[in-house]
């Protein structure tokens, strides 16, 4: 799904946060859902806390964010949820239940906490970051890496492809946007 | 001691446009009581339904939202207190039956029988909280309940329920839902 390491990431590779608030702005994201994770907390959690375009949830554990998602998915409004990969993990059987087998369109944004943004996750030296992209294969769950610039134009075809198809994609976030 | 289900007839006489959203044991009463489109039984992940009624709260302000929850599945999604409260839907009750039992999973007691629910939920920050164990006072009082501003708060004090059947494939009806969201974006 995604190319290999050696062709998409450098030592002074860069992702900028503000241009992933702007796609998903773009993608017509209204509410983000979010429990703070350190990869993104700087670069996204923050500037979108400011954000009067978007308004934040703050949850208190990660599968919160499926159920509060499908309910607004019901009326017609998008949410972004923005968690960390240990979050999701903690969050499987809402995951499995509501986004794959009641096939929502749950769009999830995964800082991949730890991850070595010069390795595809799936080389991590962390155990919790390598099973991510298994674990979505398994589950068949659509899923992204977004670990520099160029990835950022991935976001908005994906996530008008959830909503459209009404099935759940997830982007995983490789290193911290700054 | 209530009965779940002679709660639910009484609320039901009060529920027009309302979304209803409830999950195990309480959609069996529930839909039993009140078969409706607008009710939203949400399937998969117990403890979610209080999610699921405050993403259609925030998403249809000008609509009502009822969660019909029970003890255990509160138990296992006990930070919704707080992000409930935190958000402050006034559109969204909330509602738990407490039998101290996970009752969809054999009968078997919560860890704890005392834990109280509304203290927890008026600790939290819910804007209006209450405790009900007599039939008579809540059939008094449901209609205030369920029409002020919220986030509103109540425990049920019920006994456990004879065995029901738990008829997932229907509940969980992927045409229900379907239709549920037909009828939930409708405008007046």
């Amino acid at each position: 799904m995604e190319a290999p390491a050696a062709n998409r990431v450098t030592s002074s590779a860069t992702l900028d946060g503000g241009r992933i608030i702007a796609a998903i702005k773009a993608s017509g994201i209204e509410y983000v859902l979010s429990v703070p994770d350190i990869v993104t907390s700087s670069g996204l959690l923050r500037p979108i806390a400011d954000d009067r375009d978007l308004r934040l949830i703050r949850v208190c554990k990660e599968d919160e964010c499926i159920g509060i998602a499908s309910g607004l998915s019901h009326c017609d409004k998008r949410a972004l949820i923005l968690i960390q990969h240990t979050g999701f993990l903690d969050s499987i059987n809402a995951i499995r239940g509501i986004a794959v087998e009641y096939k929502q369109p749950i769009c999830m944004m995964v800082g991949l906490l730890q991850h070595e943004p010069e390795r595809a996750p799936r080389d991590s030296s962390r155990y919790g970051v390598r099973i991510m992209e298994p674990i979505l294969d398994d589950i068949g769950i659509a899923h992204h890496l977004v670990s520099v610039d160029a990835d950022v134009a991935k976001i908005q075809p994906a996530i008008e492809k959830a909503y459209g198809a009404s099935e759940p994609v997830a982007f995983l976030i490789g290193r911290s946007p700054a | 001691m209530m009965k779940r289900d002679e709660c639910f007839r009484v609320l039901a006489r009060h529920i027009t446009d309302e979304a209803v959203v409830a999950t195990y044991s309480s959609a069996v009463d529930w839909v039993g009581v009140a078969p409706r489109v607008l009710n939203y039984t949400s399937i998969g992940a117990m403890g979610l339904d209080s999610s699921h009624g405050l993403g259609l709260a925030l998403g249809r302000p000008d609509k009502r939202v009822v969660v019909l929850q029970g003890d255990g599945s509160l138990l296992m999604n006990l930070g919704c207190l707080v992000t409930i409260a935190a958000v402050a839907p006034k559109n969204l009750v909330h509602l738990v039956a407490q039998n101290e039992t996970y009752e969809a999973n054999g009968g078997h007691p919560i860890p704890s029988p005392k834990v109280d629910f509304a203290g927890l939920a008026r600790a939290a920050g819910y804007a209006a909280v209450y405790d009900f164990a007599d039939l008579d006072v809540f059939t008094q009082q449901v209609a205030h309940v369920i029409e002020q501003d919220g986030p509103v708060f109540a425990t049920l004090h019920i006994e456990p329920s004879k065995p029901l059947t738990y008829d997932y494939p229907s509940l969980y009806d992927p045409a229900k839902r379907k239709a549920f969201k037909a009828a939930w974006q409708a405008r007046d």
